[in-house]
């Protein structure tokens, strides 16, 4: 039997968490404009094989591809009656790479974090989005993801406290899993509707949130000044770090981000000096980033 | 006086971003007899400035640019009524045709770019998100306007910016108007070398560049 995955960030220990999906998809042959949700259904081989990639690159710790699994953002695919298949299938496929909870089997001791986006829609009064919808959004993601086996829940890239908020408060109506919440601070420090990075702590632990932290945002050298903050509202969370590899910019027709996998490893030994226990990348990332931050975790 | 006094509590209530109060100072100009185009240039649009340049600086974010935008459009929709009957119109600076590129879902940016455009004195036709180069050329043909304004947030859908700059090179159109491109991947460099006019990186600097390319 393995420990759970709280039980393994409590003994101190780092975990190394994956990379891109949207990015390395279209690499991969998704087409611009076609949500990567839809490969899981259509092509679980490709999403099997990107989980496989990260792991054996010293991922561990996947989330599924289920960023944009909200029913409101599959809607514009007109993916949304398939909602609850998709979180389902997806959990399913991360799980089979990670190996078997129950017996510890698979690729060493790989959890598998069922993820949440947001919405895409403003909530009230800025936008359509009521609270309570919101929140039933949410619930119904977190089901299908519990039921397809993940360890825990991963709420990523929020901008909108109060959409966390339901975020988490939906996942709870729906499953007992842990409840990890990451926020991207793109803007000047904040996020874009200027939630600061102690602003969102202090709101995720009184919600008993155990693990919050950054992900996505601006530059990855932002992250350093975020963690701290982070760290004095919140003493005794577990602060994860899964930053974009750079900035995004355009040369020659290619999309290039400007952090090479060995300054991103530089950034990870940082981030777990400043106390950040699991870290990880985001856009612009692949599984060359993951393998340059495990080695210098393992040998850090 | 009293309306230098009113004037003031209106950019106030836009500053502050309440829609009502800025209805309700609006409804106050009107019985008063205050001229509704110096209520706005006066009173309202000052308001639009001071959150700007807050926004710009990072000392203000998306829901206080949204909130105070809101009142602004609440004012000016009381005050339009009278500003025809008056004949007077808000001087329109230009037609705008502004969208989001094919592939790209980002709406917010844009948005807020339109929203501001218009607070500001253009006629904005916001044509969504996920906009095909067909969809924009149309768009321009049928309001004959003087900009287009692009908006894209992914690397790959940057390169939808130029697919409508080619057709609408195509169409004929591209040198009766001048094309606006922004969006995070976007840059000064990118947009010349795919034959746009301008950049601007927020809502802000998007105000004070297209003023300039309608000048030219
Ligand atoms: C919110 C958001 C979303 C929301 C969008 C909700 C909505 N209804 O719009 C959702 C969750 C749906 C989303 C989806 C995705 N997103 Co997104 N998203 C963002 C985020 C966090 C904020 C964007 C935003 O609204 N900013 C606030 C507004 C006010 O700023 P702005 O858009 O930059 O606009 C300003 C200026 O750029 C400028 N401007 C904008 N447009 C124009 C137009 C003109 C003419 C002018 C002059 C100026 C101008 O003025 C604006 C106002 O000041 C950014 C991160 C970031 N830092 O931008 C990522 C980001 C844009 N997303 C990203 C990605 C990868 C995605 C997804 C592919 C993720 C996925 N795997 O599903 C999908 C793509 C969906 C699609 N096909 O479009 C990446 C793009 C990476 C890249 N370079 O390609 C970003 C940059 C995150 C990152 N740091 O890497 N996203
Ligand atoms: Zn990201």
């Amino acid at each position: 039997m393995r420990a759970q995955i709280l039980q393994r960030l409590a003994s101190g220990e780092v975990l190394i968490a994956d990379g891109a999906t949207g990015t390395m998809l279209q690499a991969a042959g998704l087409p611009t404009g076609t949500p990567g949700e839809a490969w899981i259904l259509e092509r679980p081989e490709e999403i099997m094989r990107l989980h496989r990639a990260y792991v054996e690159a010293g991922s561990q710790i996947i989330l599924t591809t289920t960023f944009g699994g909200t029913r409101a953002r599959l809607k514009a695919a007109g993916l949304d009656v398939q909602a609850g298949e998709i979180n389902r299938r997806a959990a399913e496929l991360a799980r089979q790479v990670a190996g078997d909870p129950s017996t510890g089997s698979g690729q060493g001791e790989v959890y598998v974090a069922g993820d949440i986006g947001p919405t895409g829609d403003m909530m009230v009064p800025l936008g359509p989005l009521t609270y309570e919808a919101a929140v039933e959004l949410f619930a119904e993601q977190a089901q299908a993801l519990a039921a397809g086996g993940v360890d825990c829940i991963y709420i990523e890239t929020m901008s909108d406290l109060n959409e966390a908020k339901a975020a988490v408060e939906g996942v709870r109506q729906r499953c007992d899993l842990p409840v990890f919440c990451t926020f991207s601070f793109d803007a000047h420090g904040r996020t874009s509707m200027g939630v600061s990075p102690a602003q969102a702590a202090r709101t995720m632990v009184a919600l008993e949130v155990p693990a919050i932290g950054a992900n996505c945002g601006h530059a990855p050298e932002e992250v350093l000044d975020i963690l701290p903050q982070m760290r004095e509202a919140a003493p005794d969370a577990y602060l994860i770090a899964k930053p974009n590899a750079g900035v995004p910019r355009m040369v020659k027709r290619q999309v290039v981000y400007d952090a090479t996998p060995e300054r991103m490893a530089e950034l990870a030994r940082r981030y777990v000096e400043m106390g950040a226990c699991i870290v990880g990348v985001c856009c612009g990332s692949s599984p060359a980033d993951i393998a340059a931050i495990a080695a210098a975790l393992r040998i850090g | 006086m009293a309306n230098e006094r009113l004037f003031e509590e209106m950019t106030k209530a836009v500053i502050a971003g309440l829609p009502d109060k800025a209805r309700e100072l609006a409804n106050e100009a009107l019985h008063a007899g205050i001229d509704p185009l110096a209520a706005i240039e006066q009173g309202f649009k000052p308001g639009m400035d001071v959150v700007g340049e807050g926004f710009a600086r990072g000392e203000l974010f998306i829901p206080d640019l949204m909130m105070s935008s809101k009142a602004m459009q609440e004012a000016i929709a009381v005050l339009e009524p009278e500003m025809m009957k008056r004949k007077q119109h808000l001087q329109t600076l230009g037609k705008v045709v502004i969208g989001t590129v094919q592939g790209d879902i980002h709406e917010i940016g844009k948005t807020l770019v339109a929203t501001m455009l218009a607070a500001n004195g253009f006629e904005v036709h916001d044509l969504g998100v996920d906009v095909s180069p067909q969809q924009f050329v149309n768009a321009v043909r049928e309001v004959n306007a003087d900009v287009v304004g692009l908006s894209a947030l992914l690397t790959t859908t940057m390169l939808n910016q130029e697919a409508v700059i080619l057709t609408l090179k195509e169409a004929g159109l591209r040198d009766q108007l001048k094309v606006i491109i922004g969006g995070v991947p976007a840059s000064p460099e990118w947009a010349k070398e795919i034959g746009a006019d301008a950049y601007a990186e927020n809502a802000t600097e998007a105000v004070e560049v297209v003023k300039g390319l309608v000048q030219a």
